[in-house]
C-alpha cells in the first residue's frame, strides 16, 4: 500500500528524502479520490515554498485540489512530463508521478510528518469522521 | 459510508455493492462516480452505452378534462403540437420569462400528461402547478411511484430489446410507449441528458433492482457500465443541455439562455408571455454561449469572466470534456461579445487564461 520509506503529511502528500533533496508527490489515496487527473499546475524551479502551504494545484474532471508542501525549501524540478501525462498520478503515484523535488532548508520539520503505519490509520479515522 | 439526512433512491444498494462513490446531490445520496472512473464512464456512453439511476428526479402527474389548456397556460412550448405518447422539452417559467424548472412535457391523452422535472425542483414544482390550476384539472405529485434508469449510448437500444417485446425502432425520437422491460411495467421513454440515442425508463421503484441487474447482464457483451452523475454532468455539457441552477434559474429567461426554441408566442398566452414579447422586441443584452479555453487551464462553475479587464459574468458550467478532449464551458457574455470567435478571459485562480466563443453544441452524434 503506503512505501514504508516515505513519509507523509494530512493533506495527502508524501515526501521522499535522499540527503537534503526531497522528491514530493500524492499519495494514493488522493489519487484515488481525485478520480482522473486531467491537469496539473507546479511550480518552477527556484520557487520558495514553505510547509503546510500550498505548491501547485491538480484537477480531476469533477475537481479541483491544492498541493500542499510537506516542507520547507526551494523547488529544484518539476516533473514536466506530467504536463503532457497527468494521468500518470493514478497510474503510478509513489514512482512517476512525483510532481517536485524540494532542496529542503529545514529537516527538522520531517519530525511533524507521518510515517506510513500513521497515515493509513490516518486516513481510516478520517474516512470513519 | 452513508450520509446523513439524506435520501436514498431504491438502487441505492446496487451502487454500494459497486463501490460508486456516494455524494450529496440535491438532497440525495447518489453516486457521482463509479470505480471506473467519469472518463471512463463519459467515453462508455459516447462509444457503447452506459447505465444511469435518475430515479431522483420528479414526476408530476396532470389529469383531467382541462389538463391540455392548463398545461398550454403553465409552459411556453406549443402542448396542443404533441400528439398521444410524444414528449417535448419545456419548461415552468415565471411572469419574468424565467425558468422555475426546465421539463419534460409527456402527452398520455388529451387529459393525461406526465412532467418530469428536476429533483431539488419537484417539490417548489408541484406548488407552483397547484398555485396556477385552473378547471378541471388534478395535479400529483407522483415522485414516488417511479424509479428512473436512463440507458444511453449508440448501444442503448440493442441492449433494452434483448429485453422486451416492444419494438423499440419504432419509438422515435422524443416518443415514448409503455411495455414491459424485463418483466417491469415501464414507460419507455427515448429521451435522454447526454446527447446519445437512448432510452429513459420509468419503473415501479420495487422492480428498479432487478431491472437494473438484468439490463446490465443484458449489455455486458456491448460493453455497457454504470455511469455516475459526474459522467452525466460531462456528457450533458458536452451536448450543451442546460443544467438548473447553473445554466439556468430564476434569474435568467428563456431567451437569453439560448432556448427561444421552446417559446412558441405564437400559441397565445402563457406564464411569462407578455415579458418574453418584449424581451424579443427589444433584443437581448445577454446571452448564454459555449466557449473552449484557449490557454492552459480549466474553467469551473463560478470562475470569474472578464472582458477587457473588467468582470462581466461568471461560468454556469466549466470542465474539462472528456470525448472532445477540450476543456469548456457556458457563460451569459453581453450580446455585443457573443459572436463565434470572440475572446474573453477566465480567472482561473486569480490568473486571467484566454478563452473563446464557439460554435455549440460542442458534440453532435452522427445520425
Amino acid at each position: 500500500m503506503n512505501p514504508k520509506n516515505l513519509l507523509y503529511t494530512r493533506e495527502h502528500e508524501w515526501i521522499s528524502v535522499e540527503g537534503d533533496v526531497g522528491a514530493v508527490g500524492i499519495t494514493d489515496h488522493a489519487q484515488k479520490e481525485l478520480g482522473d487527473v486531467v491537469f496539473i499546475e507546479l511550480p518552477e524551479s527556484g520557487t520558495l515554498v514553505e510547509a503546510g502551504t500550498p505548491f501547485g494545484s491538480i484537477e480531476s474532471v469533477k475537481a479541483v485540489s491544492e498541493l500542499f508542501s510537506p516542507v520547507s525549501g526551494t523547488v529544484t524540478e518539476a516533473n514536466e512530463t506530467l504536463v503532457t501525462k497527468p494521468e500518470a498520478v493514478n497510474e503510478d503515484p509513489y514512482g512517476q508521478a512525483w510532481l517536485v523535488r524540494i532542496k529542503l532548508s529545514n529537516k527538522k520539520e520531517l519530525e511533524d510528518l507521518l510515517t506510513a503505519e500513521e497515515y493509513t490509520t490516518f486516513i481510516e479515522e478520517e474516512a470513519g469522521a | 459510508m452513508p450520509i446523513n439526512d439524506l435520501r436514498q433512491t431504491p438502487l441505492n444498494p446496487v451502487h454500494q455493492r459497486a463501490g460508486g462513490k456516494l455524494v450529496d446531490f440535491a438532497g440525495w445520496e447518489m453516486p457521482i462516480e463509479y470505480p471506473t472512473g467519469i472518463k471512463t464512464e463519459h467515453l462508455a456512453v459516447r462509444n457503447a452505452a452506459g447505465l444511469f439511476d435518475v430515479s431522483h428526479m420528479g414526476e408530476l402527474e396532470i389529469k383531467g378534462d382541462d389538463a391540455l389548456n392548463f398545461l398550454q397556460r403553465l409552459t411556453p412550448n406549443d402542448v396542443t403540437r404533441l400528439a398521444d405518447y410524444q414528449v417535448h422539452y419545456s419548461a415552468l417559467l415565471t411572469p419574468a420569462g424565467t425558468f422555475v424548472d426546465d421539463i419534460l412535457v409527456y402527452r398520455f391523452r388529451h387529459d393525461h400528461f406526465l412532467l418530469c422535472v428536476n429533483a431539488a425542483n419537484t417539490k417548489k414544482d408541484y406548488e407552483w402547478a397547484l398555485a396556477h390550476k385552473s378547471g378541471r384539472v388534478s395535479v400529483s405529485n407522483v415522485s414516488q411511484e417511479y424509479a428512473q434508469l436512463a440507458i444511453q449510448g449508440p448501444k442503448a437500444m440493442l441492449v433494452v430489446q434483448k429485453l422486451t417485446t416492444v419494438s423499440l425502432p419504432a419509438i422515435k425520437n422524443y416518443w415514448f410507449t409503455t411495455g414491459m422491460v424485463s418483466g417491469a411495467e415501464c414507460i419507455i421513454s427515448r429521451t435522454g441528458y447526454t446527447g446519445e440515442d437512448g432510452f429513459e425508463l420509468y419503473v415501479a421503484p420495487d422492480r428498479a433492482c432487478e431491472l437494473w441487474n438484468r439490463l446490465l447482464e443484458a449489455g455486458e457483451e456491448f460493453g455497457l457500465i454504470p455511469v455516475g452523475l459526474g459522467a452525466r454532468n460531462t456528457l450533458r455539457l458536452e451536448a450543451k443541455m442546460a443544467l438548473y441552477g447553473h445554466d439556468i434559474d430564476e434569474t435568467t429567461t428563456a431567451y437569453e439562455a439560448d432556448l427561444g426554441w421552446i417559446v412558441k408566442l405564437e400559441k397565445g398566452d402563457f406564464i411569462g408571455r407578455p415579458l418574453l414579447e418584449k424581451q424579443k422586441g427589444e433584443g437581448l443584452a445577454r446571452k448564454l454561449v459555449g466557449f473552449e479555453m484557449v490557454g492552459r487551464g480549466i474553467a469551473r462553475d463560478n470562475y470569474p469572466i472578464r472582458i477587457n479587464g473588467a468582470q462581466v459574468s461568471r461560468v454556469t458550467s466549466g470542465s474539462p470534456a472528456p470525448f472532445l478532449k477540450k476543456n469548456v464551458g457556458l457563460a451569459y457574455l453581453p450580446m455585443e461579445h457573443s459572436y463565434i470567435g470572440a475572446n474573453f478571459d477566465v480567472m482561473v485562480r486569480e490568473a486571467p487564461v484566454k478563452a473563446v466563443v464557439v460554435p455549440t453544441p460542442f458534440f453532435k452524434r452522427a445520425r
